[in-house]
């Protein structure tokens, strides 16, 4: 079919698409879709599915390993397990500015920041510093044979005590 | 004396494999200097004429080539330091210690490793202030000063991600400080931070993508940016010659 070399170039009429200006389309379209699969590619392969990480769940072994009316740290865990006259609570101990770890001082019964001075009073409360949000308290309840567990992961909104 | 080491040079020079190598040859006129950066793979990136005036140390104080060089000394004490320290959470600190106290010249090239970086992000802003209070950074020169933004970036991402690698308390805090401030982006906050870290916190992963990112994924940017950088600097019309000759008071 011999064809007018011009025709391939120039449309007919404005609806009408040269071949050139067709294949020009599709090589764009194509080559956009494939970034877009390839980014999506890419953010989960960069994902990881599977963490080693530590368990966010923490047994703090036996209820009586408290005193009364203290604020245990466990660093390795950051965790407080605080115990009450009416109970005990656990605190996450990270910081919620940026993510150091607090430390109790128990010569001020306060919970203060190394990093950049926060503090915060035994139920996490801020009372001074750049933190935005008080300490989460963090979900705490008895396992069967009588320990007390922490859920690092599960901060919770309403303050409760465990009772024991 | 002179004259005998001129000779033996202009011998080397004419000698056939010599000139295989330098196709511009010996001999002192402009032409031959010209072809010589022209031919050169590394060196045509330059201007084969440069102004006299630009050349001095007023011009620019030197603080582009300097950075260069800081990069430099980074790259190859960069390489050798990674020859003796795994990435991994048992072996990086105790790797970096033992750079400082077991490995012949370990703490030689660790420190100039570490104050190499030091100089180099101090120069970069050097660099940059000189050509910004000189004015460089305007028309025709305002892309190559947005390239210069964007190492300046990769510069700062260098000795970020380089401060974990010794694994200590100072740099598990100042990551752990770093990369909660990334959260802080509006809504892809964390998700940005999960990336960065690998994780939910700073650890194996992180020091893994860290070392990566360190001494791979920024040196090729960089080495590339600086190419562009260089290339452009010859396209814009050379080194900004100060306000009396630029084309800027021309127009």
């Amino acid at each position: 079919m011999a064809e007018d070399p011009k025709r391939a170039l120039a449309p007919d009429s404005p609806e009408e698409m040269s071949r050139r200006q067709f294949f020009v389309k599709v090589g764009v379209g194509s080559a956009a879709v494939a970034a877009l699969g390839t980014a999506g590619f890419a953010y989960q392969y960069l994902s990881p599915n599977v963490l080693y990480e530590p368990s966010p769940i923490v047994d703090a072994g036996k209820p009586d390993r408290y005193a009364p009316d203290s604020v245990t740290m466990d660093p390795q865990t950051a965790i407080y397990v605080v115990r009450t006259g009416e109970g005990f609570f656990a605190l996450s101990a990270i910081c919620t500015h940026l993510g150091c770890l607090t430390a109790y001082k128990p010569d001020l019964g306060i919970i203060a920041c190394p990093c950049h001075g926060s503090k915060f009073n035994k139920d996490g409360v801020k009372i001074e510093g750049p933190a935005p949000r008080p300490l989460p308290w963090l979900r705490m309840w008895l396992s069967d044979d009588g320990n007390l567990m922490v859920d690092r992961s599960n901060a919770i909104a309403i303050k409760q005590l465990v009772r024991v | 004396m002179a004259n005998g080491v001129d000779n033996l040079v202009n011998q080397v020079r004419e000698n056939r494999i010599w000139r295989s190598i330098f196709r511009s040859g010996s001999g002192e006129s402009n032409l031959r200097r010209a072809l010589f950066v022209q031919q050169n793979v590394f060196l045509h990136l330059f201007s084969i004429k440069s102004r006299k005036r630009v050349l001095e140390f007023s011009a620019t104080w030197y603080l582009g080539a300097l950075t260069f060089g800081t990069f430099l000394i980074l790259v190859i004490t960069g390489i050798l330091l990674m020859l003796y320290y795994h990435p991994s959470v048992p072996q990086a600190y105790t790797d970096m210690k033992d750079l400082q106290y077991v490995v012949s010249s370990g703490v030689f090239l660790r420190n100039l490793h570490r104050w190499s970086a030091h100089a180099m992000v101090f120069l970069v802003f050097a660099h940059m202030f000189k050509v910004f209070y000189r004015g460089a950074y305007r028309t025709p020169r305002e892309f190559n000063w947005i390239i210069g933004v964007v190492l300046l970036l990769v510069t700062l991402l260098l000795s970020y991600t380089g401060y974990l690698l010794p694994w200590d308390q100072l740099a598990y805090w100042a990551v752990t400080v770093g990369s909660n401030i990334a959260s802080a982006v509006p809504l892809v906050g964390a998700k940005m931070r999960f990336l960065m870290l690998g994780g939910t916190a700073v650890n194996a992963n992180a020091l893994l993508r860290f070392y990566v990112l360190h001494c791979v994924i920024l040196p090729v940017t960089a080495v590339l940016f600086i190419a562009v950088h260089f290339w452009r600097i010859r396209k814009d019309g050379g080194i900004y010659p100060g306000e009396s000759a630029s084309e800027v008071s021309s127009k």
